[in-house]
């Protein structure tokens, strides 16, 4: 082999290269007795780097997710899916815009309503026409009705859900800019709540493979 | 298998309980076991019988035995190396 040094980039991926990986190497006889690696032991140093490299992979252990929606049927979606994702072992976010703020204010219980106007899929006790939706009295009544098929079915509350998110550390972050639209203040927001814009949620998110917006 | 199922070191009851509370509780007992413990898990939630094996998968722990008893699934969880 020639005598002039490493290059730097070189003699980074040798310092680099796993002790797991030539530990086989040396087990399997070691480099040819010209020097050069056979094809069977880069194929080898490949797979352990890459490996090493997916391990080492933050991405794969972070979410970012956006919950835009103030909705009591679309408060569960970002909830049951950040504190899943938390239970995991990944390191969760989500960021709160726009109507989404409804679900960490601390009057949530009442913020979060289901409307049925405009929902065509939204199952009624009775069919009704559209227009018959807008009636005073649809809304509390359809809230009530979602709010009782879901106790009856032992889905959990979103106050349960918020509980579980703050146990298992999910960041609950709340978008300034849409606060400032809406006139909310900091202590309008349960306990725990971080403030941060666009910027905070994207250094979030671009360190993180599974980001949704909700 | 000819192997008897292992022992349990704790039993969760996530009867009754539906997707994702199986799986918060689930990690939750898992985080109080030492690495090798066995936690026993009932559930009543179908959703689980797709998600105790994903998480078990996801998380570095072992998914040792599972069968149904009734409406009930029952699955053995050895926690991992890694916390």
């Amino acid at each position: 082999m020639s005598e002039r040094p490493m290059t730097t980039a070189a003699a980074r991926a040798r310092q680099a290269a796993p002790a797991r990986a030539l530990d086989a190497l040396k087990r399997d006889g070691g480099p040819r007795r010209d020097g050069a690696l056979s094809e069977a032991d880069i194929r080898r140093i490949v797979r352990s780097e890459l490996g090493e490299l997916a391990l080492a992979d933050r991405g794969t252990s972070s979410a970012a997710i956006i919950a835009s929606k103030g909705t009591l049927d679309w408060a569960y979606p970002p909830l049951i899916l950040a504190t899943t994702a938390a239970a995991s072992g990944m390191a969760t976010s989500v960021f709160f815009t726009f109507y989404g703020l409804n679900i960490i204010h601390k009057d949530f219980a009442r913020l979060l309503k289901v409307s049925p106007l405009g929902n065509p899929a939204m199952p009624m006790p009775v069919p009704m026409p559209n227009f018959l939706l807008g009636l005073p009295g649809m809304g509390p009544m359809s809230t009530r009705l979602m709010r009782t098929k879901f106790a009856s079915k032992h889905v959990p509350e979103i106050g349960e859900l918020l509980e579980a998110a703050r146990d298992l550390e999910v960041r609950l972050i709340a978008c300034q800019m849409t606060m400032d639209v809406f006139g909310y203040q900091t202590d309008d927001f349960i306990n725990g709540v971080e403030f941060a814009g666009a910027a905070a949620f994207l250094a979030e998110a671009r360190a993180a493979h599974v980001t949704l917006f909700v | 298998m000819t192997d008897a199922p292992p022992q349990a070191d704790l039993e969760l009851d996530a009867r009754g309980l539906l997707c994702p509370m199986p799986i918060i509780k689930t990690a939750a007992a898992v985080r109080g076991l030492a690495p090798g413990q066995v936690l026993r898990l009932t559930t009543t939630d179908r959703g689980s019988l797709a998600d105790v094996p994903a998480w078990t998968q996801t998380t570095g722990n072992e998914l040792v035995a599972q069968h149904r008893e009734g409406e009930t699934f029952v699955f053995l969880i050895r926690k991992g190396k890694e916390a």
